[in-house]
């Protein structure tokens, strides 16, 4: 599903070059549910940021699901995540003026789905996250456990190959995160990959692998 | 091929509603700038009416011809010369001048505070007399009320008949009487009245009609002794050519009959409406130059207040546009969402002043004819023509679009992860 070969980033801070992933090989299969950890400044948020063709990369190649991510436009970069990538965020991310179902629901606007199709859609993904009774509040009316759901409930709607999560657990209370988690892992049954970016043990633990960053660099690999 | 975007139009909607406050103020600059311009070109047009009034239904190429007295000696004549103006003066000039089509020469007894010169029984009044042709009515046509205008047949035969202002009719004649047939006394002359006119002009000039008697040239000249005299000449001459030329041509025939210097410009006074009216056509193009600079440096206001909020809305909105981006928005529907806010803040708004500029303008009409005191005045009709507002909508969208192009590209040059990152 997600091959990288050699990938290489620096970002350039004033006169100087600071090299954040240095030289990254792994490989992503179908159907994993893989998390990545490191501590602050290992280059793990770069790194998925990279997965997620929210940014690029220097040197290496990137290949998804059969295609190569080299030198994207800006344009085609914004196609693969709508067909191919749904996206969790530690702060959830949601539109603040947007109820819960339209959020859910904005990814399949910019797919071009018609209205009412959309709405029909993000209802059935609201009534899988356990949310439906909440489709018409906003995101400060729910709780960060409920945010985090109809953020999963977004990232899921136009049906992706790949979830990239970055710190979904990172603003909840440990129930919450087990709630967070066993949903993700209920996602993964079905067969789609996730990628978990955590700093927090117990939820890497819960993943089939771990891959570990450390100064840029894969520090090895768990099965 | 384009198809309305409901669902795009909607997103904006629900983007401009979330700062109702901000939104309503930055509007106000562009709506501010519309109504200003709506209104200035609506009083230019109100001011202009009012004036193209006051010079009522005069022709556009008549001329009004007076006699003064020679500056210059010529042909054995002293300077200083009065000149009198014949019936016979005025034949010569018909059969001469090229460009003159009609010639109607006036004579008036009495005018502008003038004692009580006319009588009927025992009401008197004071009112302008003049001696005229038919063919005055060419020249400034008066509305006939009742009864006939004076004819051919009156001025063959010096007929004794009187055509009187609505004014003199109330003056000399009681509600119930019909003036038709009556008699009245004009410097002890009596005359039989046959028509009652109104005036197409406005205030002072409609009141002095409305004054007046219209009497015969011939019985005019026969019943105060004025001979042959010519007080003045209402002219006409061919609409092709420009009345200076016209002016300038009519004079020295006249010159070259009555032994006047051909440089000699202080023996006739004249006044074409043509002139006056390029005047004051070009006070008002002038004055709607104006209104258009200032009611566009407004509406440049507006719209630069407008692309600062937008590029400060930008700015806030980083994490929803980098949201909106991971989420599959392309660069271009980023941009089309921000010019569409752009353009629909200053559509809305302009189209709101718009309509706010034209109802106050009509509502102003509405006011100034519920109030037929004020009708004399110089100020009539304001009014904007669709074109006007169109141009200046148009104007206001095309600027609307410029002012969303710099927010538009801010905001897609925000790469998504660093707007996701910003919190």
């Amino acid at each position: 599903m997600i091959e990288l070969k050699s990938i290489r980033k620096a970002y350039q801070t004033g006169s100087q070059s600071l090299t954040v992933l240095k030289g990254i090989d792994c490989t992503i299969e179908e159907g994993e549910l893989v998390a990545i950890m490191g501590s602050s400044g290992s280059g793990k948020s770069t790194l998925l940021n990279v997965l997620g063709l929210l940014d690029d990369f220097d040197e290496g190649s990137y290949v998804l699901n059969g295609q190569n991510m080299d030198g994207l436009s800006e344009k085609a970069a914004a196609r693969y995540r709508s067909d191919f990538l749904g996206f969790v965020f530690q702060s959830f991310n949601l539109i603040s003026y947007k109820t819960a179902l339209e959020n859910v629901a904005l990814p399949l606007y910019y797919q071009g789905v018609p209205r009412k199709e959309r709405q029909a859609r993000a209802l059935s993904f609201l009534t899988k996250v356990g949310l439906a009774d909440w489709a018409e509040h906003l995101p400060n009316q729910m709780s960060g456990g409920q945010k985090q759901r109809v953020a999963i409930a977004r990232a899921l709607i136009a049906n992706p190959s790949v979830i990239l999560a970055d710190e979904p657990t990172g603003a909840l209370d440990s129930v919450t995160s087990d709630e967070v988690m066993a949903l993700l892992k209920e996602i993964n049954s079905e067969g789609i990959t996730i990628v978990v970016v955590t700093h927090e043990n117990e939820i890497a633990n819960q993943c089939d692998r771990i891959i570990r960053l450390k100064d840029g660099r894969i520090e090895g690999a768990n099965a | 091929m384009w198809r309305p975007d409901w669902d795009g139009f909607t997103e904006m909607i629900q983007v401009l509603l979330q700062k109702p406050l901000r939104t309503a103020l930055s509007g106000l600059g562009v709506g501010w700038g519309l109504f200003m311009i709506i209104i200035t070109i609506g009083s230019a047009n109100g001011l202009q009416n009012g004036v193209s009034q006051d010079l009522g239904d005069m022709a556009k190429n008549s001329m009004f011809m007076w006699t003064q007295s020679t500056s210059m000696p010529y042909k054995g004549f002293q300077r200083g010369r009065p000149i009198d103006l014949k019936i016979g003066d005025v034949e010569y000039l018909a059969a001469n001048s090229r460009v003159l089509e009609v010639a109607a020469p006036q004579n008036q007894l009495g005018g502008w505070r003038g004692s009580n010169n006319v009588t009927r029984g025992l009401k008197t009044g004071a009112f302008t007399v003049f001696g005229e042709f038919p063919e005055q009515q060419l020249i400034e046509a008066r509305p006939l009320k009742e009864g006939r205008h004076i004819n051919a047949r009156d001025i063959e035969d010096k007929r004794k008949i009187a055509v009187i202002g609505e004014r003199v009719r109330d003056i000399l004649f009681t509600k119930a009487e019909s003036p038709i047939g009556g008699s009245i006394r004009i410097n002890g002359v009596n005359f039989t009245v046959v028509g009652v006119f109104s005036s197409m002009r406005s205030g002072e000039d409609a009141e002095e009609d409305l004054q007046s008697i219209r009497i015969p040239f011939t019985a005019f000249n026969q019943a105060f002794h004025k001979g042959d005299e010519v007080g003045w000449l209402c002219l006409l001459f061919d609409e092709e050519v420009h009345a200076d030329s016209a002016a300038a041509e009519i004079m020295s025939v006249l010159k070259a009959r009555l032994s006047i210097h051909p440089n000699d410009n202080r023996a006739f006074g004249h006044w074409t409406v043509a002139r006056e009216f390029e005047e004051i056509q070009s006070v008002f193009s002038a004055i709607r130059w104006v209104s258009f600079v200032f009611g566009g440096l407004a509406l440049l206001a507006g719209i630069i207040g407008i692309m600062n909020i937008m590029l400060i809305t930008v700015r806030e909105r980083t994490n929803e546009l980098g949201i909106r981006r991971a989420l599959g928005a392309t660069p271009g529907v980023v941009v089309r969402q921000i010019m569409g806010e752009t353009l629909l803040l200053t559509t809305l708004f302009g189209l709101m002043g718009a309509i706010l500029g034209v109802a106050t303008i009509e509502g102003i009409n509405a006011l100034l004819e519920s109030m037929p005191d004020l009708q004399g005045g110089s100020f009539r009709n304001p009014e904007v023509s669709i074109d006007i507002v169109l141009q200046s909508l148009l104007t206001m969208v095309v600027m609307g679009a410029f002012a969303g192009i710099l927010p538009a590209f801010r905001a897609v040059s925000i790469r998504p992860v660093e707007a996701i990152r910003t919190e």
